[in-house]
């Protein structure tokens, strides 16, 4: 009868064990070591100090830390890479958006804008539901030398005429906002920005259609196909990401007459691959289950076109056919 | 008084007659509801503060309210105070009752109480100071706090072990397989949380995947649907459909569940395997859900009417249909289009009550109203727990239901690339009607402390037996 109980309890912690290491542990170990980004640096002891006040007073329960390869995404910035992550502990993704995403907020608002808002949010953002953080602040009759005060608009402003000024907690939480820049990569123009988003620019003349088994490229498709499923990562001028995710233009795998690479990578994503001298740290997602010959077959040819590409035009049969050769 | 599976599955778990004989169990069980109940009291509380907050920000926004405070504690408050108390009280009553048998140590009992309590009081007290141990969802609170949890667990692990091998039958009755099965890889999945080694940057992400979710469904999971295993027939007076299924049930839950975590994190940075390979368990898991569900809703078979009498029978029926439907929705979340939408919307908040409140509460709520009167003798009023249950299931229906439509609107809002604040103003309503649910759900446990009340030191109440007549008998 202890048998049995062995063999239940036993067993069952066993496996439970077996898989933790597997799907939890393992991948762990390996993903702690995923080296910075270029341009992805430490914070200073001021900044890490904002990272605790972040923590301690629970930001991370209304703002994400973390961008998605989605087209609502691009507001907030580019995609997250691995690399962003390297210095990022605790992490601090996120699981809510009450309020907006602020991986890249330091290219967003200024230091006095940071103030302004923590002492009291609707003063500059009216309809705001964040909390005001005024237990941040002194309020006092005479603004000591070297200190700046708070502007505030006299709605919000104390009402017995206080100055406002930040303590070292705000100060050091503005420091680390201030400090949530993704890195300038040399060559990569920021689309994103609360503001407009930069127009796509539009890439020269698309050649006529090739006719081929009654398919005619449409490159109105093809580029809107593009811009709405590939260009988060690889950027709607084609030059993507560095070190996260390779261009297109000028690519060796787009520029081949040969299109198994680029439709295989298209249709079953690819990962860690050595391309032109470089290992990207980012995931090619597949896109089999998304795109049908078609749409693929557009996109395909969008790329093989624009950007100063000139490559020989695919079609949708051979989409199909190395749909069908799977992986 | 060997109880085995035989004699189980002709006439349910335990005899009917004879069971206020074990005067320390009863207390232990009374203890351990009382303790809940005070955190569910108090976690909930704060939980309404946090919804007012969201019309009137401003409202008590110091240091030790602000929002961003508050809400671990509300979180780790209902998790580790409430659900997590009362459900292991249930499990020493069932465990106890199902081997037919002396519970192993009344001491280690009342130290795992203790350690439980000191757990929830000092990660109250830390969050509110501030030591917050980096917003990682459910494991905020200071490490050597969430030891003392772990030590909690493994006080409570070792004494229903030994208990269990006192038991003079041959077999082991399922939901101990349940109870032990989820104390043990909780455990695992404490230390794994704690270990510093890995975390690091991403591969701490990967932790925090693997974390939030493996303590909602390797915890609460197997810690309800083991209660539902004994209160369910016993409450029926019928033996459970299928044994066969539970078994079943118990083993893929086991496989799938643990590594559907980073569905949290779909989109992230994370390896794409990883993501999908989330997607596939998150699919999987309908075997042991639709298979658990079926399994109660089996046993209830032709018995529906006797929701109506029976209170503690409509908690459980309620509890059933949330895990059921609870479990669904959250597979058709993890889909990667419907993702694209919902993350990071108020819709998981929804989805967080419909599974914690409507099913893993509502679990709890009826093993206690089935088998606490057996245990002290004491039932509580009838119309105590009607109003306590219409008031709590039209809360979290109102509460669920709100933050469903509200946070589907506010994905679309993201998605047709509206500035960001009209995702707030819109969700404003949705808002308001969250707080009512709230409300409903608030006022339904205060009713809950009168019934406990009634059920230990105070004046019983008129509720009838809360096993039903059995079929021979009745027909
Ligand atoms: C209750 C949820 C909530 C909490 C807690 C919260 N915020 Fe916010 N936050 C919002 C909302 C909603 C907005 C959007 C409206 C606005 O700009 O105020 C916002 C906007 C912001 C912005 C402007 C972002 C942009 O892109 O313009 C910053 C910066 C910010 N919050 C920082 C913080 C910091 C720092 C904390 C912690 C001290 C914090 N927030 C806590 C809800 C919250
Ligand atoms: C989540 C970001 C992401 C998205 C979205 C994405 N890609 Fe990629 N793509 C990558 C990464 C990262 C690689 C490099 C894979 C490797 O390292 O093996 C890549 C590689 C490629 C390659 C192969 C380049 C080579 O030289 O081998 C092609 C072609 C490509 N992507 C096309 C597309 C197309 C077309 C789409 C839209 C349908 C798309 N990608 C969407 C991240 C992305």
């Amino acid at each position: 009868m202890k048998k049995e109980m062995w063999a239940i309890f036993g067993g069952s912690l066993l496996l439970y064990v077996v898989i933790v290491l597997l799907i939890a542990v393992g991948p762990a170990i390996d993903l702690a070591r995923t080296p910075p980004g270029p341009g992805v640096k430490p914070l200073t002891p001021l900044e890490e100090e904002g990272r605790q006040v972040f923590a301690s007073d629970g930001c991370d329960y209304c703002h994400t830390l973390q961008v998605r390869p989605l087209p609502e995404d691009k507001v907030f910035g580019r995609p997250s890479a691995p690399g962003d992550f390297a210095y990022a502990t605790p992490e601090m993704l996120g699981s809510e958006r009450t309020g907006p995403d602020l991986t890249d907020v330091g290219n967003r608002r200024g230091e006095v804008w940071q103030y302004m808002h923590l002492y009291d949010p609707r003063a500059v953002s009216p309809g705001s539901i964040m909390p005001n953080f005024k237990f941040m602040f002194h309020e006092v009759k005479a603004v000591p030398a070297g200190v700046a005060a708070v502007p505030l608009p006299p709605a919000f402003a104390p009402k017995n005429g206080d100055k406002v000024i930040p303590t070292q907690r705000a100060e050091a939480l503005v420091a680390f906002l201030m400090s949530l820049k993704q890195p300038a990569i040399p060559g990569y123009a920021m689309n994103g920005g609360m503001g407009g988003q930069a127009v796509a620019s539009a890439p020269a003349a698309a050649p006529a259609a090739s006719a081929a088994g009654g398919y005619a490229y449409d490159a109105a498709k093809g580029k809107t196909g593009f811009d709405t499923t590939c260009a988060a990562c690889h950027q709607a001028n084609g030059e993507g990401v560095p070190t996260a995710f390779p261009p297109l233009k000028g690519n060796a795998a787009v520029g081949d007459d040969d299109p198994t690479t680029q439709l295989d990578t298209i249709l079953h994503g690819r990962q860690g691959t050595v391309i032109g001298g470089v290992k990207y740290s980012g995931v090619m997602p597949p896109f089999a289950g998304q795109l049908n010959d078609e749409d693929i077959a557009n996109i395909a040819n969008y790329e093989r076109s624009s950007w100063g590409n000139h490559a020989k035009p695919v079609t949708p049969a051979e989409v199909a056919k190395l749909r069908a050769a799977g992986k | 008084m060997a109880v085995t599976v035989q004699d189980l599955s002709r006439t349910g778990p335990t005899p009917i007659r004879g069971e206020q004989d074990d005067h320390e169990l009863s207390s232990i069980f009374k203890a351990y509801t009382v303790s809940a109940t005070f955190w569910l009291i108090f976690g909930t509380a704060v939980g309404l503060l946090l919804a007012f907050k969201f019309g009137a920000p401003d409202f008590w926004a110091g240091k030790y309210l602000t929002f961003g405070r508050l809400r671990p504690i509300h979180t780790n408050d209902v998790f580790y105070g409430w659900a997590s108390i009362a459900l292991v009280g249930t499990a020493y009553y069932v465990t106890v009752r199902s081997c037919g048998t002396k519970l192993y140590s009344t001491a280690l009992a009342w130290a795992g109480l203790w350690l439980f309590n000191i757990a929830a009081i000092a990660g109250t007290i830390a969050l509110d100071l501030g030591y917050n141990w980096g917003d990682l969802e459910y494991r905020e609170w200071p490490w050597p706090i969430r030891l003392v949890f772990l030590a909690a667990l493994i006080v409570t692990v070792w004494n229903i072990l030994a208990t269990i091998a006192r038991r003079e039958s041959q077999d082991i009755y399922l939901s101990n397989w349940y109870i032990v099965g989820g104390l043990l890889w909780t455990c695992i999945i404490c230390l794994v949380a704690v270990l510093p080694w890995y975390q690091y940057g991403l591969g701490q992400v990967t932790i925090s995947g693997y974390f939030m979710h493996n303590a909602v469904g390797m915890w609460f999971t197997p810690l309800a649907l083991g209660l539902f295993y004994y209160a369910i027939p016993k409450v029926l007076n019928r033996p459970i459909y299928s044994y066969a299924l539970g078994v079943l049930a118990f083993w893929t839950n086991l496989v799938f569940y643990p590594m559907l975590g980073a569905h949290h994190f779909l989109f992230s940075p994370l390896p794409w395997w990883l993501q999908t390979t989330a997607i596939i368990c998150s699919v999987g898991m309908l075997v042991p859900v639709l298979g658990g569900g079926a399994n109660y809703l089996l046993t209830m078979r032709g018995r529906y009417h006797g929701r109506i009498e029976s209170y503690p029978l409509a908690f459980l029926f309620v509890g059933v249909l949330c895990y059921v439907f609870g479990s669904m929705q959250g597979t058709v979340e993890a889909l990667r289009s419907l993702q694209a939408i919902w993350h990071f919307t108020s819709f998981t908040v929804g989805h967080s009550h419909f599974t914690m409140y409507g099913f893993v509460t509502f679990a709890a709520w009826g093993g206690i109203y089935a088998l606490l009167p057996l245990a002290t003798g004491k039932r509580p009023g009838q119309l105590g727990m009607a109003v306590h249950f219409w008031l709590a299931t039209t809360g979290v229906a109102i509460y669920v239901i709100s933050l469903s439509i509200g946070g589907t609107i506010q994905g679309l809002d993201w998605v047709h690339g509206k500035p960001f604040i009209q995702s707030v103003v819109d969700m404003e309503p949705y808002y308001l009607w969250r707080g009512v649910g709230g409300i409903l759900m608030f006022l339904s446990h205060l009713v809950f402390v009168w019934n406990v009340w009634r059920m230990t030191a105070g004046k019983p109440g008129d509720a009838p037996s809360p096993i039903m007549q059995s079929e021979e008998a009745g027909a």
